[in-house]
């Protein structure tokens, strides 16, 4: 038996890196010791995209990209997505797993994210993992941004007019630009199929592509830990990182107590509350899309508020172009800054664990700004809000563009040589 | 230096308190909805007499009422009027054009209301419930019916033999709003509390109608909880058992 399961895989080893993938990959993939629950949310971005993957494949399966009118007067997308909740046999259960699954990703990789924020992942050797990381970031938002108009709902139709105007901000070439992307003159069927097309095809296969390399350069540098040392430095007669344990069955292990948690909060959504409080589903998204009645207050979903309200927050003209365009400009700075944080941040360390007061106090400030710019870009704006959402988007900015400044002058403790035990 | 960040940290702490401004909301009575079948009988059959003319329920076929307790021949005797099969659609026969030109806006569907209406003020329940003890005799209005909720609502109170006349009596607070109380003027058929009952009933019918898979939902629902306790405890003593040599 042993000899015969032995000869296939010797077969397939000479014919595919079977053996040595595993190998390289788990089995003898050296992660650091010291994780901490900060490192789940890896792992749980891989899951959340496996369920968004098979729930959508099933949707896909019964959803009708059509903006035309059943006899009853209701668009056919919008009444398919109720076929889907009414009919079909656990439609429901598919629906919301994938309408959660979208929230659920955006929580599970803006922890990921600020993770990397606390630790200094980004840093040094890992700046092309954050780099994919962030254009995995970018294509998610457009994912998204995609996938809630396919319902036709009131929020799905006006939340995109709202986003797709923006282009129109962009001087000589904007108002042709939205038409490309509208597919039309105004927002209908030619623009529901074409985000169907990309939400269902193009950005997924880009998305998926981004992993691979995101999780390729993470097994080519190795993982940072808690600590935001290099735990390569320190090996022992056989090549092997002494703080170093292998990834399977050490974090495979781990990570699976990781997913129970996970999908008892998730599934706990699902079951008992799937609008999420009309943040997961936008209460006037089960109103059909009427493209002749604006809906008093339009809001874009919770995980895009940070940076609507970055969007609003620009108020004023600029060198002859309206507050519209500067306000799209700085909505698309607030992403793009992301992208230069390896290179922002110039402290001799790079865990907060060893950050001097400077630097915690700058990481602080910006969450609770960010916290405050996602809850203002709910509401509808008043002048106070806007003045609140103007000072927040300062701190937003302030915190990458003085980096370079004040993460160098900060006091930081001494990096240990090993990693810390818990 | 860190003086300055603390200064900062607190301006920010102050900024939501920038943000909140007063919002004027409606004042919404608590529904009391039910799940109990008798209830939602009850209200499957106002619904079917008063509401199913004007407006439709088109995602909702006749035979699903199965699920509130009726049996198909219950439904073909009391709730089918007009020939329909029991697999049909509750769609109407008047034309949403036609009924635009006469209420000036047409009769929204119904199948999803009680999701639709809910927002900050409260559900989508109690702003039924609210909206459906709140209309009152206007004659301004060509229905000769206003309603406190949903003003200038092109609806008429269908309810009113019911319900009975009720008038506004409007005061001036002094800082432009103004207080309303309703006044029962000619009592209905019913009393106050049978019209407050029949309400909830219709309710708790639209509330089942809006997502009629929500009962078993979270009945499943505490079953896969229940899964995923045990799963992580499990999972938790393996990753216990392969860790006890890692220091």
């Amino acid at each position: 038996m042993t000899t015969k399961s032995q000869s296939l895989m010797n077969w397939i080893d000479a014919r595919f890196p079977l053996t040595s993938s595993y190998k390289a990959h788990l089995s003898e993939y050296y992660a650091p010791r010291n994780f901490n629950f900060w490192y789940f949310f890896g792992s749980l971005a891989l899951l959340v995209l496996v369920i968004q993957i098979i729930t959508g494949i099933f949707l896909v399966m019964h959803y009708k990209p059509d903006a035309s009118l059943n006899v009853s007067g209701i668009p056919v997308a919008f009444a398919s997505v109720e076929y889907i909740m009414r009919e079909v046999p656990g439609g429901w259960l598919i629906r919301y797993l994938h309408s959660t699954g979208a929230s659920a990703f955006f929580i599970v990789v803006y922890l990921h994210m600020f993770r990397a924020m606390l630790y200094g992942s980004y840093r040094k050797p890992r700046e092309l993992l954050w780099i994919f990381g962030v254009l995995i970031f970018l294509v998610l938002m457009a994912e998204a941004f995609m996938g809630y108009l396919l319902p036709w709902g009131q929020m799905s139709f006006w939340g995109a007019q709202v986003i797709i105007n923006l282009f129109s901000a962009i001087p000589l070439i904007g108002e042709d630009l939205s038409t490309v992307i509208r597919g039309d003159f105004v927002i209908g069927d030619a623009t529901l199929n074409r985000f169907f097309a990309l939400h269902v095809i193009a950005m997924p296969l880009v998305l998926l592509g981004l992993v691979v390399a995101h999780l390729v350069a993470l097994h080519e540098v190795g993982s940072n830990n808690p600590d935001g040392v290099e735990i390569k430095k320190k090996k022992d007669a056989n090549g092997i990182p002494l703080d170093g344990i292998p990834f399977h069955p050490y974090y495979t292990v781990k990570d699976i107590v990781g997913v129970g948690v996970f999908l008892f909060f998730f599934s706990w959504v699902v079951f008992f509350m799937p609008e999420g409080g009309g943040y997961f589903l936008e209460f006037n998204n089960f109103i059909p899309a009427d493209p002749l009645k604006t809906p008093p207050h339009i809001a874009p979903v919770w995980y895009f508020t940070p940076f609507y309200s970055i969007l609003r927050a620009v108020t004023f003209p600029l060198f002859g172009l309206d507050a519209k365009f500067w306000g799209v400009v700085a909505m698309g700075a607030a992403v793009v800054i992301l992208f230069f944080l390896p290179w922002l941040d110039r402290s001799p360390v790079k865990s907060i664990r060893y950050r001097g007061p400077i630097y915690k106090s700058a990481l602080a400030i910006f969450v609770v700004s960010f916290f405050i710019l996602g809850y203002l870009g709910v509401l509808a704006p008043t002048p106070m809000r806007t003045l609140a959402a103007q000072i927040c988007s300062v701190l937003y900015f302030a915190f990458f563009l003085l980096m370079p400044w004040y993460s160098k002058i900060d006091k930081c403790k001494p990096e240990p040589e090993r990693v810390t035990s818990k | 230096m860190i003086k300055t960040f603390k200064r900062f940290a607190v301006a920010l702490l102050f900024a939501p308190a920038l943000a909140f401004g007063a919002a004027a909301s409606v004042n919404l009575d608590r529904a009391p909805v039910s799940t109990d079948p008798d209830a939602l009988q009850h209200g499957a059959k106002l619904f079917v007499n008063y509401c199913l003319n004007c407006h439709s329920a088109s995602f909702v076929r006749y035979k699903q009422l199965n699920a509130i307790g009726l049996t198909d021949d219950q439904i073909r005797n009391n709730l089918m009027f007009a020939g329909e099969r029991v697999g049909d659609l509750m769609k109407i026969a008047m034309r949403p054009g036609e009924s635009k030109a006469w209420f000036g806006a047409a009769p929204p569907d119904l199948t999803l209301v009680a999701r639709q209406r809910n927002s900050t003020d409260g559900s989508g329940a109690d702003w039924l419930y609210t909206y459906m003890r709140q209309f009152y005799r206007d004659s301004e209005r060509p229905t000769g019916w206003n309603n406190l909720v949903f003003e200038n609502v092109g609806m008429a109170h269908v309810f009113w033999e019911l319900q009975g006349e009720q008038v506004a009596h409007f005061t001036p607070n002094g800082d432009g709003t103004n207080s309303v109380r309703l006044e029962l003027v000619k009592p209905g058929t019913m009393s106050v509390q049978e019209y407050d009952e029949a309400v909830a009933d219709l309710v708790s019918f639209l509330v089942w109608m809006g997502e009629p898979v929500a009962e078993k939902r979270k009945s499943i629902g505490f079953f896969v909880l229940i899964f995923f306790v045990g799963f992580s405890i499990l999972a938790y003593v393996l990753k216990k058992n392969y860790w006890k040599d890692i220091h």
